[in-house]
């Protein structure tokens, strides 16, 4: 079970209206390589990954639901205060008939969310290397965002986001080596 | 929303993000790396100090956790906002 915080990891600050750069953080928010797709993916591999390695994936997992919530504060604030001009002007158009102000699992192009995003193999090292590659394609997502973004407070929060990424694929690349140990320990006896 | 949030408000969650945030670096490495003594002791340390900051900020302005007292014997604060994307 999880017991919920009041609080975000990290806090979000916005510097003003901005939907078309919410928009882009969609792609975080219901894309393929978002926080979304991070947390389910991870969330599903625990419960057939070895043991040693199951607290990692738990652990992860879990701080994948708070940046998507991070995620969202963004988004919501960018675009709480737009008027259906602004958002048209952003693209947010077709959202905005669809959804009104509402948050959705969409990616920037409006591509609704789709399971088909992620992986479960059964197989460890298939399973970690597909982590790997999903924190690499978010880091390297993040800082494209960062290289659209001409908004410093929301830069200092994405950053932060950028630099997680690194971490937890440092992190899956030492459970690779951990479930490597312990298969070759195994062919012993 | 009526209110603007005190200053102190934002200090003190500033305080515990940081240290929530030493906490959970550390969960993570130690995922990985579980004899390390140096990182278990620090480990300890830092989750106590965050239960100290939480115990204080909750007294001023209201649970953070489901599970945390609530402060008033005549309303319940959990549903109170600040919500976290509302800061």
């Amino acid at each position: 079970m999880w017991v919920y915080e009041k609080k975000l990891q990290y806090p979000v600050k916005v510097s003003t209206c901005n939907p078309t750069l919410a928009k882009y953080l969609m792609e975080q928010y219901g894309g393929a390589d978002g926080e979304l797709a991070a947390a389910l993916r991870y969330m599903n591999q625990r419960y057939t990954i070895p043991d040693k390695v199951i607290g990692l994936l738990n652990d992860i997992a879990t701080e994948e639901f708070s940046h998507l919530e991070m995620i969202a504060t963004m988004i919501y604030k960018l675009t709480k205060d737009a008027t259906p001009q602004q958002l048209r002007e952003a693209g947010l158009a077709e959202h905005y008939v669809s959804h009104d102000s509402a948050l959705f699992y969409n990616n920037a192009a409006g591509v609704p969310f789709t399971a088909a995003y992620i992986q479960a193999k059964g197989d460890p090292i298939a399973d970690l290397y597909e982590d790997i590659a999903a924190e690499e394609k978010a880091r390297a997502t993040y800082q494209w965002i960062i290289d659209m973004s001409d908004d410093p407070d929301l830069n200092d929060s994405l950053r932060f986001l950028r630099e997680r990424e690194i971490i937890h694929s440092q992190r899956f690349r030492e459970a690779v080596e951990i479930v490597k140990d312990d298969r070759g320990q195994k062919k012993i006896f | 929303m009526a209110n603007p949030l005190p200053k102190e408000y934002y200090k003190q969650l500033e305080e515990i993000q940081a240290a929530d945030f030493v906490v959970h670096e550390l969960i993570l490495y130690l995922d990985t790396h579980p004899t390390d003594q140096q990182a278990l002791s620090q480990y300890n340390q830092f989750a106590q100090y965050s239960k100290q900051l939480k115990r204080a900020f909750e007294a001023q302005f209201g649970p953070l956790q489901q599970g945390s007292p609530n402060p008033s014997s005549s309303v319940w604060t959990w549903n109170s906002t600040p919500w976290p994307w509302q800061v």
